[in-house]
């Protein structure tokens, strides 16, 4: 099931072959799996983000990999180069197969 | 608005918030495991990461990190190479004393006009945040910085 994401950008006026600072926030418990689920005694599985993949136009920009020592809710910034006018879509991949996807448009007119 | 209406309003919102968590609770439901996921420490992370090559210390790797972060779940980390986007393939980071030091790997490509990558990440204790930049020549420069923890975050 996709989770709740935001994508912006910063600045929001920008021309061709400006640098972009683009913020994500996905919603994501981040679960490490080294906590005892009280009741039980067990451990809490682990279910974290694994991969972030940045798609610009058809190329892949950027490629991420997580563990769970990143924080919970993770925010991650990036740059991009306004080279055209193209979309910007950002997959979010977790442990568990869950996939949420958010994309933004470039535009440099 | 007078004082009833906003008490009033107040409680409807608090009612529609844990409504609303119950919900959550039983889309993202807890599984279980009988253990934890098995620990990579910093040297394996790095041998992961470099093949064994050495990685030297350099001021093109900028990290910025707190000197004394209160929380450990959530400790902002901005690391940035002062180099042409063309030479920096990718930036690691890492953490040397969690569960799993290999916090975040990041590649590049001359698409992002720079390397710069900003998150926030979890410190179990006081440790060194290491910033790894792998370039494109297939050499590896680093920085470093310790972060002391107040509260630990991976539980």
């Amino acid at each position: 099931m996709p989770r709740t994401a935001m994508v912006k950008i910063d600045p929001k006026d920008y021309k061709k072959d400006d640098l972009i600072k683009v913020n994500t926030v996905i919603m994501h418990p981040m679960d490490t799996g080294l906590v005892k689920d009280k009741e039980s005694g067990k451990y809490i599985a682990a279910n974290h983000i694994t991969d972030v993949e940045v798609y610009y136009g058809d190329e892949r920009i950027t490629t991420m990999k997580l563990s769970g020592s990143v924080s919970a809710n993770p925010f991650i910034s990036f740059y991009v180069k306004a080279t055209k006018t193209a979309p910007l879509k950002i997959i979010w991949k977790d442990n568990k197969g869950d996939v949420t996807e958010k994309v933004i448009d470039i535009n440099v007119g | 608005m007078n004082r009833r209406e906003l008490l009033k309003g107040a409680a409807l919102a608090v009612s529609g918030l844990t409504f609303g968590s119950s919900l959550l609770s039983n889309v993202f439901a807890v599984e279980l495991a009988d253990a934890p996921p098995p620990k990579k420490p910093y040297e394996e992370a790095l041998k992961e990461i470099t093949g064994g090559k050495t990685v030297t210390d350099s001021d093109k790797v900028k990290l910025i990190a707190p000197e004394i972060a209160e929380n450990g779940a959530v400790v902002p980390v901005t690391v940035e190479v002062e180099l042409p986007i063309e030479q920096v393939k990718a930036i690691h980071i890492l953490a040397d004393k969690n569960h799993n030091a290999r916090t975040m790997s990041v590649e590049f490509t001359p698409a992002n006009g720079k390397a710069y990558i900003s998150t926030r990440i979890r410190l179990a204790e006081s440790m060194n945040v290491v910033a790894i930049a792998q370039l494109a020549d297939g050499s590896f420069i680093k920085a470093q910085k310790p972060v002391k923890v107040t509260i630990g975050g991976c539980g």
